[in-house]
């Protein structure tokens, strides 16, 4: 039977929960890659034991949850440079945009921001376009 | 406290980008892939994350601080810049090539294999770069 989005929608609300205690717990925006890119090019040093320790909890709950799930197979493609090529294209993309699916998807929509579905819709058609060519018409993934 | 409540909400980003199935980068390219075999699992993560998150926004509006006392985000810029679609265009690309965003990226850090290493080095390098790449836009175009 399919309830995949059952859990979908469970961990969704988790997303969700934690993105509303980052907001009013520390008066910040639950961002993926504004925390991580706030530590890389030295903008968020100030606050680098906040972005430390929640990124340490993304980290941790995945390995505590693991042995009630056994094997988790992530699919990850194994073809190096269409790697490189995606982790450049969602490092540069991220931070020009200045939000990724939860700043600009989770965050930024739920408060109706423009730029949020802005970002949103255009992320969304790109990745989507992104598959039928690198799928369905060159066949690198 | 701050940093309490920055744990506590990371684990639960964590959590949920797991439980969810987030960190399964055919779950998400699936999602992407109307014409492939087409999996909605992603849309039903968007729309329960945004439930909590909207309900926060709305106790945001009604309180002048954090729980810490610090500032609250003020209300969201409205300017759609180049820079905007630009990068979202490129991340969208990236998303799609590996299935991949910056959260389930860290998520999957204990059980991703070297193929996810390569992919957060890369993502790494991208966002030590876009400093320099945002300079050079914000450069003038010298006239002839």
């Amino acid at each position: 039977m399919h309830i995949d989005w059952i859990w979908g929608l469970i961990g969704g609300l988790l997303i969700g929960t934690g993105g509303a205690v980052y907001l009013l717990g520390n008066g910040r925006i639950m961002g993926a890659s504004g925390i991580i890119g706030g530590l890389i090019d030295g903008s968020g040093l100030d606050t680098k034991w906040e972005r430390l320790i929640f990124l340490a909890g993304v980290i941790l709950m995945p390995i505590l949850l693991m042995p009630y799930y056994g094997q988790v197979d992530t699919h990850i493609t194994n073809n190096y440079w269409v790697l490189a090529a995606a982790g450049l294209l969602v490092g540069i993309g991220t931070r020009l945009a200045n939000g990724c699916t939860s700043g600009h998807g989770v965050c930024g929509m739920s408060r109706l921001s423009i730029r949020g579905f802005v970002a949103t819709c255009c992320y969304i058609l790109a990745g989507g376009v992104g598959v039928i060519i690198f799928r369905h018409l060159l066949g690198v993934i | 406290m701050y940093l309490v409540y920055a744990f506590i909400s990371g684990g639960l980003f964590g959590a949920g980008l797991f439980i969810s199935g987030m960190t399964d980068t055919a779950k998400v390219q699936g999602w992407l892939d109307v014409f492939g075999n087409w999996d909605p699992t992603l849309a039903f993560v968007m729309g329960g994350a945004m439930i909590p998150m909207a309900i926060a926004w709305l106790i945001r509006q009604r309180r002048t601080t954090s729980l810490v006392g610090t500032p609250l985000p003020p209300a969201p810029s409205t300017k759609i810049d180049g820079r905007l679609i630009l990068g979202s265009v490129m991340f969208g690309m990236g998303w799609g090539l590996a299935g991949l965003c910056p959260g389930p990226a860290i998520a999957s850090l204990s059980y991703g294999g070297p193929s996810l290493y390569i992919f957060v080095a890369a993502m790494l390098v991208g966002m030590a770069v876009t400093p320099f790449l945002r300079a050079r836009l914000d450069r003038p175009v010298p006239a002839e």
